[in-house]
């Protein structure tokens, strides 16, 4: 107990916000975490349209990103993106290409971001498919183009109905996100890495940063709640 | 093609696939025993696996493996100690089937338990009301039917569980992302070998894709077989 | 002046051809009840004049303008320009058999997304329309905001008559507008198409209501395997019907 107490007056600081010179814990893993997500979702939106596309030349290459990025681990896609791609001598020779892949923390919210967005795109793309048909044909039989029914109709539905599976993947992104270390990302894990290797209180080090994952992790399941109720009504039986 | 690293590479695929295959089977197991008790009458053993999954899927593989491993490893200092023997250090092999066993008990427990409460309460009833034992009814019943509806929830821990592998090279295990890495950095094309570890995977995720299709499709087959 | 006309209309699944040259023509005010056993081909006859299936041949005017059409390399006619056909479909308002309500929006977003969408008109004036038209379907303001699966069947398929008359249509088109709804619901959907018929509204409504059929519409037509078998003054071809078909289909279902 007391070595939890020295550890949170020595090293809260660094666990919450700042390892008194830079964004550092908790702050770093919600900010990696909030990137990733809004880069992903905006990026899955219109590769979801395509996937279900009917022309094959479209939805396949959509097909193929999403299938290689769900099939490997996204510590995988991290190290190809830090330190393979920065070990090609082409990308050290391009100034631009140097100074982005250079920074761990760019390397990290790529990776991420490919990976969040493969797996949205995937839980979009299944609830476009399963918008009921009728609705489709009430809104060309009214008169509304292609893009007016994927925008009024179609995808405000599907993104709805994506909520619960959405939710879900926001949190293993959260969860993901304790891999950013390995980049010298100073998240939540590698503050407590260091705290360990400083303390050698490991059960103490590593749980302060359990038990901040896990209470992120009840606030968004509040938040996603309250958001279901809001959105999701329109699927609830009627009561008699 | 893999400049004298393949028998390396190929050590660290059996590894990665004799780890998953273990901490697949330890996972079961504790999904069972997890599922019994969050079904179970009493309210202590209700508790305890309710906390046992909330907490373990609250918070990340990497940070419940870490803590296991290195909390593990002081306990064990510990016991040593005061036994009066030396340090015994925790192999990174069994850390990773324990870990890893643990943390997918978990959402093993979750799957099972949804799938024991998705058999219809009546056919249990009818196989009491013809004379089973509760060994039978569940082994005769309960059990064959559950397993139907929990096969898709256990391919789909299982594709998450052999990705959750890749982590384990953290704790110091030379399975096939330490070993490419290995070959990488002794190559200098670290970039080429990390692509092949991602095949790897890609290859190991896309047989389990396949299988569990055939096994989903076997599945469905009989279950229209039983409808008719 | 004719409103709607569809001339010698085919359409054609593989092999089967399923309508063998069907024409109509509805002038104002008509009220036209289609009749016809399952597999007459009467409702793909009225998903062909909004063009929701492709016919194989066949001409399609709506008011004097035609729909320009180009076959694909099936055989079947598709929109020469998706615009025009989006704009005339806007003029033939579709109720459905199964309603198609917009599930995501409520009652009142669901009647003026398209007048807003698709027309362009101003969202305050689409709602007083759309106010209008949910009382004249005999909904109370209470509905407005709640979604349609909370509603009876025979309230949502009254949200859709709603949504079809906002959008002022030339002509109104009705897919079996009674045939998924519980009994007891029939008649107030009835009822609302009997109001509008009396109104003067434009009307080609495929039914199985003979009673709707006699006494609401002012012509009958009897399709019997992808062709008009019989057509005429419902009260004489309904009463005596001269082919011997629609005799049998009538004491079927006059029962």
């Amino acid at each position: 107990m007391n070595e939890i107490i020295a550890i949170v007056q020595e090293y809260g600081q660094a666990y919450l916000w700042s390892d008194g010179y830079r964004l550092s814990g908790l702050a770093m893993t919600l900010w990696l975490l909030l990137l990733s997500i809004v880069i992903g979702f905006v990026m899955s939106v219109p590769l979801a349209v395509a996937r279900v596309s009917s022309n094959r030349l479209i939805s396949g290459p959509v097909w193929l990103y999403t299938y290689v990025f769900r099939g490997t681990p996204l510590y995988i896609q991290l190290l190809i993106i830090y330190s393979g791609i920065y070990s090609l001598e082409a990308v050290r020779a391009q100034p631009l290409l140097d100074a982005f892949f250079r920074e761990g923390f760019n390397c990290t919210l790529l990776a991420f971001a490919l990976n969040t967005c493969a797996y949205t795109t995937e839980v979009f793309a299944g609830m476009i498919r399963e918008t009921p048909h009728g609705e489709i044909e009430a809104a060309r039989a009214y008169g509304m183009s292609r893009f007016t029914l994927y925008r009024r109709i179609i995808l405000p539905s599907a993104l709805r109905r994506a909520l619960p599976s959405y939710s879900n993947e926001v949190i293993l992104m959260l969860h993901s996100t304790s891999i950013a270390f390995t980049a010298t990302v100073p998240d939540l894990l590698k503050v407590a890495r260091d705290v360990n290797s400083a303390t050698y209180a490991s059960f103490e080090a590593f749980g302060l940063a359990a038990v901040l994952y896990a209470s992120v992790v009840f606030a968004l399941v509040w938040l996603f709640r309250r958001c279901e109720r809001r959105w999701l009504a329109f699927l609830q039986p009627r009561a008699h | 093609m893999l400049q004298g690293y393949g028998p390396l590479i190929a050590s660290g695929t059996w590894m990665t696939l004799q780890l998953a295959l273990l901490a697949l089977a330890a996972a079961l197991l504790l999904g069972l025993l997890g599922a019994s008790a969050r079904l179970s009458a009493s309210r202590l053993l209700q508790t305890l696996a309710a906390g046992y999954t909330t907490l373990i899927r609250s918070v990340p593989d990497l940070v419940t493996m870490l803590l296991l491993f290195y909390s593990l490893q002081i306990a064990l200092n510990h016991l040593t100690e005061w036994a009066g023997a030396g340090q015994i250090d925790i192999d990174p092999f069994v850390a990773g089937v324990v870990t890893l066993g643990i943390i997918y008990g978990a959402y093993f427990t979750e799957t099972f338990r949804g799938a024991f409460q998705a058999v219809p309460r009546g056919q249990l009833e009818a196989a009491v009301a013809y004379g089973m034992t509760p060994w039978q009814v569940f082994r005769r019943v309960l059990f064959p039917q559950m397993m139907r509806f929990a096969l898709p929830g256990i391919g789909n821990n299982w594709q998450v569980m052999i990705k959750a592998t890749a982590l384990v090279s953290i704790i110091g295990l030379s399975d096939v992302v330490k070993a490419t890495q290995d070959a990488g950095k002794g190559s200098l094309q670290l970039f080429f070998f990390s692509l092949v570890a991602a095949a790897i995977y890609l290859a190991i995720t896309t047989v389990s894709t396949l299988l569990l299709a055939w096994l989903g499709r076997h599945y469905a087959a009989g279950v229209r077989k039983a409808e008719l | 002046m004719y409103q709607l006309t569809v001339e010698e209309l085919h359409k054609q699944y593989g092999t089967h051809e399923v309508l063998k040259g069907v024409s109509l023509k509805a002038r104002a005010g008509d009220v036209i009840s289609i009749i016809g056993s399952s597999g007459s081909g009467k409702s793909t006859f009225l998903r062909c004049i909004n063009f929701l299936e492709q016919p194989s041949k066949g001409r399609i005017f709506v008011g004097n303008e035609e729909v320009r059409t180009v076959a694909d390399h099936h055989g079947a006619l598709r929109a020469a320009d998706a615009r025009q056909l989006q704009r005339l479909r806007t003029r033939l308002a579709m109720v459905f058999q199964h309603f198609n309500l917009w599930g995501h929006m409520t009652v009142l977003e669901n009647v003026i997304e398209a007048p807003v969408n698709v027309l362009g008109l101003d969202r305050v004036e689409a709602l007083v329309r759309a106010r209008k038209y949910l009382a004249k379907v005999g909904l109370a303001a209470t509905v407005e905001d709640k979604y349609p699966s909370h509603l009876s069947g025979g309230q949502q398929q009254r949200v859709a008559i709603a949504r079809a008359l906002a959008m002022e249509p030339d002509v109104m088109l009705f897919d079996e507008p009674t045939s998924a709804l519980d009994p007891e619901l029939v008649g107030e959907v009835l009822r609302v198409m009997q109001a509008l018929a009396e109104e003067g509204r434009t009307m080609v409504v495929v039914t199985h209501e003979m009673g709707f059929a006699r006494e609401v519409s002012n012509h009958v037509i009897f399709l019997h395997q992808g062709r008009i078998e019989e057509q005429g003054d419902p009260k004489q071809v309904l009463v005596a019907p001269r082919s011997e078909r629609l005799a049998q289909f009538l004491s079927g279902s006059l029962k």
